[in-house]
């Protein structure tokens, strides 16, 4: 593959507490996230997951190592306000509260906002915004006020208005995690389409085991440390490595690992629900025929 | 409190509705001092009348308009007390002891009333009535942009706002959100003496100030990540336009104050 979108070497990142104490949250982390992929970030309350996305968006700034994006060293010194500017164009970040995210009282003016900032001409703003309802299916919405939308109608007004400045790159930062079932599954849904059909290079940080089974790649945080980084099928194989790190599988698989430990024989993928489904119906099928 | 109203924006399709926002201010702004430029019975009538005339335009029930006025009941008895009572003449009408009353006196009162009314409504029917709160902040700030000059954060002002009308609904549900919490950890708020239901207040207004706060550094966050910085710079997607229909409007003020000069000058009974 070619050079990766982002690369992130030995970063290091404290903040003082209080007392003044330094606190370290991120010791030495080193990744690669290549341009279209869909990356889940893992990691118990306090791995430094979330520091992470703010530091990939400039909203912090690290005490050492580097950060490339696109080849650009944004932890270099002589970054201008107009290369901030440029960087969060092209990394676009939905945080966890839909609420704290919007600014206007409008859908439609919510969404401008991003692209007024770029100082974008009216009629392609105009553009943007249609396009950028119909991407996360809302449009019959567009002259609502926010404060009457569902969380998770809200949360997609504010994934639009970030589409809406036509990232590259977008991180969620638990932007599930608020969210009734079925917004999450609605946010979810957005999500999965924005990374195919538009090839937006996705990171989602979360705590949600199903979540992570969609992704194409799972990368779990611990102690400001990549611990494991692979498919979601290698990671949640590693049922006991995963619990050492204050996480649990996904039910499905841990349905299918327990038949297992008792001699069942069961061959085949058990990451996402469906998959796991899938496999025990075989088996099922499969002893049927015996 | 889904149901909470933004002001008193009545949505309806009349010819004062789409009038542009920047237009209905400088309306507003000119209604006011012809409110101001009556002086006798002919132009105060003449003012009436324009106002009522409005309010047909606007489509808006009257019932509507009255509730309105009504909390200012209280504002128009006084000033009737204060000028029927204290506004001394040549008629005499009535003298009880200390109590003098002068025809003077009651048509200063009469003029007063009409005034704080066509005053009211006539603000009312150009802006809170007719314009959404949005509309207005975004008239606001282009109309006063050339202050910006000067260094007033007039951009700054309307993002406030515009943030501030965006949050209202939000803080409100908190509130009660908050309200039902404490009630049924047992808090009473509605007997008691007025002090202490002002302190039962205080376990709301912390928790209320604290997310609120909250909220204010979630929110700049996100609007540093949406690369604002400031209205320098800044384009927008709706771009105001003013129609022909508009300058008619303005027209037509600046003729009622033309004509309400003219009739001041007829000089008709009692003059203010």
């Amino acid at each position: 593959m070619s050079q990766p979108f982002i690369q992130v070497k030995n970063l290091c990142y404290s903040y003082q507490d209080d007392d003044g104490r330094e606190v370290p949250v991120l010791r030495d982390l080193t990744l690669d996230i290549h341009r279209g992929e869909y990356v889940v970030i893992l990691g118990h309350n306090g791995s430094g997951k979330s520091t992470f996305a703010k530091l990939l968006n400039m909203i912090l700034e690290a005490n050492s190592g580097q950060i490339l994006i696109d080849g650009k060293d944004i932890t270099s010194p002589d970054m201008t306000d107009d290369d901030v500017f440029a960087l969060r164009r092209k990394i676009g970040m939905v945080f966890q509260n839909p609420d704290n995210q919007l600014v206007a009282t409008i859908v439609e003016e919510d969404i401008a906002f991003g692209p007024e900032n770029l100082g974008l001409p009216s009629e392609e703003i105009r553009r943007r915004v249609d396009d950028a309802l119909e991407a996360v299916g809302m449009t019959a919405y567009a002259g609502h006020e926010p404060h009457r939308l569902s969380g998770g109608q809200k949360q997609r007004i504010a994934i639009a208005g970030i589409i809406a400045m036509q990232p590259e790159c977008m991180i969620f930062d638990e932007s599930t995690a608020m969210l009734d079932p079925s917004g999450r599954r609605d946010v979810i849904k957005t999500i999965e389409t924005l990374n195919r059909e538009r090839d937006i290079t996705v990171i989602a940080i979360t705590h949600y085991m199903n979540e992570a089974a969609r992704a194409d790649r799972v990368i779990i945080i611990n102690d400001g440390k990549v611990a494991m980084d692979g498919t979601p099928n290698e990671i949640f194989s590693q049922g006991e490595r995963l619990a050492q790190y204050g996480l649990d599988v996904p039910q499905g698989t841990a349905l299918i690992h327990r038949l297992r430990e008792r001699g069942i024989s069961l061959d085949g993928d058990c990451t996402t629900p469906e998959q796991c489904a899938d496999t025990i119906c075989a088996a099922l099928a499969g002893k049927g025929e015996k | 409190m889904k149901s909470i109203a933004l002001g008193q924006y009545y949505p309806a399709a009349s010819v004062v509705h789409r009038i542009d926002p920047r237009a209905k201010v400088i309306l507003a702004t000119l209604y006011i001092v012809c409110t101001f430029l009556c002086k006798n019975i002919l132009s105060f009538a003449a003012l009436v009348v324009s106002a009522v005339i409005l309010i047909l335009l606007t489509r808006i029930p009257l019932r509507t308009v009255f509730q309105s006025i009504k909390p200012l009941i209280v504002i128009l008895l006084f000033t009737v007390i204060i000028n029927i009572f204290w506004t001394t003449g040549d008629t005499l009408l009535l003298e009880w002891r200390f109590i003098r009353i002068y025809l003077e006196g009651i048509m200063q009162a009469v003029f007063m009333i009409v005034r704080i009314l066509t005053l009211i409504v006539g603000t009312s029917m150009f802006l809170t009535y007719t314009t959404t709160p949005i509309a207005l902040t975004d008239a606001l700030e282009q109309l006063l942009g050339p202050l910006k000059k000067i260094r007033v954060p007039v951009h700054e002002f309307a993002m406030m706002m515009t943030i501030a009308l965006r949050f209202i609904p939000t803080l409100v549900d908190e509130t009660e959100k908050i309200m039902s919490a404490q009630k049924s950890r047992g808090t009473d708020f509605s007997s008691g003496s007025l002090i202490k239901r002002a302190k039962a207040l205080i376990p709301i207004l912390v928790p209320l100030f604290v997310s609120a706060f909250r909220r204010a550094e979630e929110l700049a966050t996100a609007m540093e990540c949406r690369c604002y910085h400031g209205g320098e710079g800044r384009t927008r997607m709706r771009i105001l336009k003013y129609r022909p229909s508009d300058f008619v409007a303005i027209g037509v003020m600046i003729l009622l104050g033309a004509g309400l000069i003219v009739l001041n000058r007829l000089g008709i009974g009692y003059t203010m």
